[in-house]
């Protein structure tokens, strides 16, 4: 069955089961590979996308729960974000598997938040486990991307 | 004679944005790089012409001046990728603007001398290569230099180099690519001369990570990620009970299911099971779930958690293996004024790197391509070869960015099922991908130790025998059994064996528990083991000497700089000593991990529910040279935050099989666990220590050590129950 699409502004028609997690259309379908696979049980954050522009965990969310409204990827953050400015400039990455997932959820953080206290940003990312540890630089990226925006 | 790389493949080069100016970042300022370029796509080579200038296997320089410095060490979040060009630019003396970093195949010039091959581990990327990479870039030099001088007629000695160009008398000024040709008759200099490090402008500058602009705006390729044209995707099932077989499945179920291209038992040297290969991930996974695979399960069908505590308690019991020793232990044990006795126990940890297992065949009748995040390069063909008939010179190796590494990407059974997979379909690249749960419940697990340790303390509370024994399955006894010698594994004694404090009459032994769990090297290895027993017991030492843990240290270390440096630079900025909130307490723990010096002091809070939470924790390290400062603060913050695992997590088993499934079981720190992490660094001009690892094993033991002060309650067993609160 086809399930139309729109993805970072540009529509898509995706012929796969309606129960198909958004994760694996964006990853396999649409061939986008900037959102990550880490848990299949939105227990670690790596899939994190935005519909509607709320961060939401791809990988549990079916493809049909999401036909025809607005879905962001990394891909379509545009590399000039806040957040994605604040990441370069504090050095935040270390093996980076997960900072898609990091950077969806403060991107969506700050659409609704322009200046999260540290209780606001631990809340908005305690979801998003990061193996490596970059939890302060993640905190203090947040901070300077409020400060970019 | 000159190594040469081989060019292969495409170019794959994806132009970077320069990141904007420096930022202040937690006392760390983060210059911008330069526009680097790092190559991450499917090929691993720059494609550079003929004529370009190939001194090495570390350098090529085209003509028109872009240079490209190969890596060789898998990178895995630890800023290989920044920190070993930055060696070879160094001495090379070229502009970071006009860099590319390459990732280069398995091949012999890679390989990490430490370890006699191309393998990413140990801490050793920087110690192993910090002479030969900068020895490859003044070479380098020095022979375009020469070029420069035959060229102009002119004594060497004349010339200077900046930034990629030759400068001369009269201002002359040449290019190091307009060189390429005079260059390439020059012969490579055996002992090229270094800069003395006052000369140093790469070196110690914290630069920004050259691979951050594709972490960030995602397209780094990482295993997970790789595409190659007409792929198939592969998802397994693995028979939870190690040793045990498939008995029996639904292949016509499974075949029936959407997309679903074939389906193919694997029996490999590492794991038993069944794989869909189909036209996507999803699709393979839901045509495993029609397969009603059955398993035959006879040993390890019992093996349980409390079982193996039993086979560790027997095999304490045995007679050990003597590792080091001097003086007469047990004469000083008889006599001693006061004695101590305390027996310690670690437990299963999983690696649980973020991207799970994955890597991607493609066999052809007469060669195979493999994609993987590996942290073992040179192990990958014969790997492939003995999985597939096929022989090791006929297998390319493609490192992929590394998803974290950890030392689960060093094992080999990922990449032998993987081909075993592709080899149902030749002709079709295949990527298998491991489920979290397929990862967590199939890992080589950092092992479980039982420790006992005795101490005699004379008339004034210090030390006069000090006997240590561990029981504990050896790592390298699997998978490096040249490694053991005389019954002793090394990486089962790691901090045990360099004990620094000043004890006479000290013995080591060991003996091997294997409790049929596979195990594996996990972010400093053993130094998380016996660095927890080590430094608790000197807590229990201190404390029956009724002297200061911090001050105790410093009397049994008193001739050992290294260590005394970190001891008081932590204690300074911790302010050790000195009034803390109500209810916090302080633990300091120290080692000496892969030639680095670490002291961390962690100030805690024990809650009414017994909950364990972490205020504050601050690292004094002493490293040597760092190369690049803003990645030794990454690698320091990242270590410590691993630790947590030692002091929280568990994997337990019951019947045969690992309970921990995913991570609502299985603890990884999150934000809100996650202190403040106060990171110092001594000044050094000593030779680099490794930084990928010691920040990992003073965490438990500096936890163990102030729920001591806050309780007057010994942990001796990980995790800590009832755990960590926010």
């Amino acid at each position: 069955m086809a399930i139309s699409l729109k993805v970072n502004g540009s529509s898509h028609s995706a012929d796969v089961s309606p129960d198909t997690p958004l994760l694996w259309v964006i990853r396999d379908t649409l061939g986008m590979t900037g959102t990550k696979f880490g848990c299949g049980m939105a227990q670690c954050g790596s899939c994190t996308v935005h519909v509607d522009g709320v961060a939401t965990r791809s990988c549990v969310t079916p493809v049909s729960a999401v036909a025809g409204k607005a879905i962001t990827t990394i891909e379509g953050l545009g590399g000039n974000h806040p957040v994605q400015k604040a990441w370069l400039e504090l050095d935040v990455v270390q093996c980076g598997y997960c900072q898609s997932g990091q950077m969806m959820s403060a991107a969506a953080l700050l659409a609704s938040n322009k200046n999260p206290s540290d209780a606001d940003i631990t809340e908005a990312m305690n979801g998003n486990l990061c193996r490596c540890g970059t939890y302060d630089r993640i905190r203090a990226g947040i901070k300077r991307a409020a400060q970019l925006a | 004679m000159k190594t040469t790389v081989s060019n292969q493949g495409r170019r794959a080069f994806v132009q970077g944005s320069a990141a904007v100016g420096g930022a202040f970042i937690l006392g760390l300022n983060v210059p911008n790089a330069g526009a680097v370029t790092v190559s991450h796509g499917t090929s691993r080579l720059v494609d550079f012409p003929g004529d370009a200038f190939a001194p090495n296997a570390w350098i090529r320089i085209s003509k028109d001046n872009k240079v490209s410095i190969y890596a060789s060490r898998s990178e895995m979040g630890q800023g290989v990728y920044t920190a070993m060009p930055m060696l070879v630019a160094e001495e090379l003396d070229i502009d970071l603007n006009d860099l590319q970093v390459g990732i280069p195949p398995a091949a012999a010039p890679y390989i990490n001398r430490i370890f006699g091959a191309q393998l990413t581990g140990g801490s050793t990327s920087v110690r192993d290569g910090f002479t030969y990479l900068r020895q490859a870039g003044a070479g380098a030099r020095e022979m375009i230099v020469a070029a420069a001088a035959a060229q102009w007629g002119v004594d060497a000695s004349q010339l200077t180099t900046s930034k990629g160009y030759v400068m001369g008398p009269g201002g002359k000024k040449a290019s190091y690519g307009s060189l390429a040709a005079g260059a390439m008759k020059q012969a490579e200099p055996k002992e090229p001369k270094l800069k003395d490090p006052s000369q140093w402008k790469i070196i110690g500058q914290p630069l920004k990570r050259f691979d951050s602009p594709y972490k960030v705006n995602g397209t780094a390729e990482f295993g997970i990620d790789v595409k190659v044209p007409g792929m198939m995707i592969a998802a397994v099932e693995m028979c939870p009970v190690i040793g045990g077989e498939v008995a029996s499945f639904d292949e016509a179920a499974m075949m029936a299911s959407p997309g679903a291209k074939k389906v193919v038992k694997f029996n490999d040297t590492y794991t038993n099971g069944v794989a869909v290969i189909a036209n996507s991930y999803w699709n393979a996974k839901q045509a495993l779930t029609k397969g009603n695979i059955k398993w035959n399960v006879t040993k390890n069908a019992t093996l349980s958690s409390d079982g193996i505590s039993k086979m560790l308690a027997d095999g304490m019991a045995k007679e050990g293996v003597e590792v080091k020793a001097r003086g007469d232990v047990d004469a000083a044990l008889g006599s001693a004024a006061k004695k101590l006795e305390a027996e310690y126990e670690l437990q299963f940890l999983a690696h649980s790197a973020m991207e799970p297992l994955t890597a991607t065949v493609l066999i052809k009748a007469d060669s195979a391509d493999v994609w993987a995040p590996t942290q073992f390069q040179t192990l990958v063909p014969p790997t492939v070869a003995a999985a597939t008939g096929l022989k090791p010179e006929q297998i390319n190796v493609h490192t992929t960015y590394l998803g974290g590494g950890f030392g689960r990407k060093i094992e080999m059974d990922f990449v032998a099922q993987a081909a075993v997979i592709a080899k149902a379909m030749p002709g079709v690249a295949v990527k298998t991908i491991w489920s979290r749960e397929n990862d967590m419940m199939n890992d080589s697990y950092r092992p479980v130790s039982l420790q006992k340790i005795q101490v005699a303390l004379d008339s004034n509370g210090m030390p006069s025998a000090y006997k240590y024994k561990i029981a504990s399955p050896s790592i390298s006894a699997r998978l490096f059994p040249g490694a053991v010698q005389k019954g002793v594994d090394p990486f089962m004694m790691e901090a045990a064996e360099n004990f620094p404090y000043d004890v006479p009459n000290w013995h080591l032994s060991s003996t091997f528990v294997d409790t049929g769990q596979r195990v594996g090297y996990w972010r400093a290895v053993s130094n998380n083991l016996n660095a927890f027993s080590q430094e608790v017991m000197l807590d229990e030492m201190a404390a029956a000497a009724g002297m200061d843990p911090v001050a105790y240290r410093r009397i049994l270390l008193r001739d050992k700089p290294l260590y005394l440096g970190v001891i008081d630079l932590a204690a300074d900025r911790a302010g050790y000593g000195k009034p803390l909130p109500a209810g916090h307490f302080h633990g300091v723990a120290v080692i000496e991990c892969y030639e680095t010096y670490g002291c961390l002091i962690s100030e805690i809070e024990v809650k009414s529910d017994g909950k364990i939470k972490v205020h504050k924790m601050t690292y004094a390290v002493d490293a040597g040279i760092l190369i690049n400062p803003n990645i030794a603060h990454q690698q320091i913050q990242s270590g410590v935050v691993s630790g947590f695992q030692n002091a929280f997590s568990e994997i337990t088993i019951k019947d045969g099989v690992v309970q921990q499934t995913n991570f609502h079981t299985y603890y990884l720190p999150r934000m809100a666990d996650v202190p403040p992490v106060d990171i110092h660094f001594v000044a050094s001009n000593r030779n680099p220590g490794g930084l990928g690892e010691v920040g990992v094993p003073l965490v438990s033991p500096s936890i163990s050590n102030a729920v001591f002060a806050a309780t007057g309650k010994r942990v001796r067993k990980m995790p800590f129950k009832p755990g960590i609160t926010a």
